[in-house]
């Protein structure tokens, strides 16, 4: 793996538009049953103008986006905070690169910081990624 | 605000099954295609001991309760005025199809921003497996819309 360097991009996913199919089967598969993400009604009782994206089906989008890189057994830490809200039919593009390359509990890590962005260029979630090299 | 006397607070913990037929669901959901998290040969191919849950996975367990997400109530929040903050993932071994997990969660902060308009409740979790094993933690930032 001496092919990862500090620069090194992560290649990209990028996803299909958010549908409300596409929350409806998160929210089954995910056991998140929140009617804000699946219930138009509700989400507009709550003052949001329709149902929106769970913040976790784009960090498994993210998480994707990883384990297409690297196999999963190798990833340590990932994290994220959630900047801004997933509409429908937004555009989810992930991408990330690796920073730096660290030792931690004696093992060579590449930190990579990750993001996930909307067709506008809105930040949606932005984290970090821990991976063994 | 949140009533801050919950900071230290730990949720009864509960045991889950990684179901087999739930990590295929769970896979198409998010639209994965590698093999390994939906054909057993080509898991065990790659080097894993069956299917694997993907790196998010841990987080569906924390779903696995009775009550839908019993902090909600436990801290009177409304689930219609809840956002996702943050998560993190440290990964030790992994979660596989057919194991159960023991979940246990804690409350380790309680705090408001914004004048009081948004509250933040930090829960840390951890995930250990029917060996004993500590095969995960996790921390969430969940938010309260107040106003």
């Amino acid at each position: 793996m001496s092919d990862i360097q500090v620069g090194t991009e992560i290649p990209a996913l990028e996803l299909p538009p958010i549908s409300r199919c596409t929350l409806a089967l998160y929210g089954g598969a995910s056991g998140d049953h929140n009617p804000i993400h699946i219930d138009s009604d509700f989400a507009k009782a709550a003052g949001m103008p329709d149902v929106f994206a769970h913040g976790m089906l784009s960090m498994a989008y993210l998480g994707r986006m990883l384990t297409n890189w690297q196999p999963q057994a190798k990833l340590r830490k990932f994290g994220n905070r959630f900047a801004a809200i997933t509409q429908l039919q937004d555009v989810i593009t992930c991408s990330g690169k690796v920073v730096e390359l660290i030792e931690e509990n004696g093992e060579k890590l590449a930190r990579c910081e990750i993001q996930a962005v909307n067709a506008e260029g809105t930040q949606t979630l932005l984290g970090e990624a821990l991976v063994a090299l | 605000m949140l009533d801050q006397s919950f900071i230290g607070y730990e949720l009864p913990s509960f045991t889950a099954d990684v179901e087999k037929g739930r990590l295929r669901f769970f896979a198409k959901a998010i639209g994965e295609t590698n093999p390994i998290y939906t054909d057993e040969d080509a898991a065990v191919k790659a080097g894993y001991r069956t299917l694997p849950a993907p790196p998010t996975f841990a987080m569906v367990l924390d779903m696995d309760t009775p009550e839908l997400m019993p902090l909600l109530g436990l801290l009177k929040m409304d689930i219609g005025r809840i956002l996702h903050g943050s998560q993190e993932f440290e990964y030790f071994q992994p979660i596989y199809a057919g194991d159960q997990i023991t979940v246990t969660s804690k409350v380790v902060d309680i705090f408001d921003k914004k004048g009081g308009a948004l509250d933040f409740v930090v829960t840390e979790n951890s995930y250990t497996n029917q060996d004993g094993d500590l095969v995960a933690k996790s921390t969430s930032t969940l938010v309260h819309r107040n106003g």
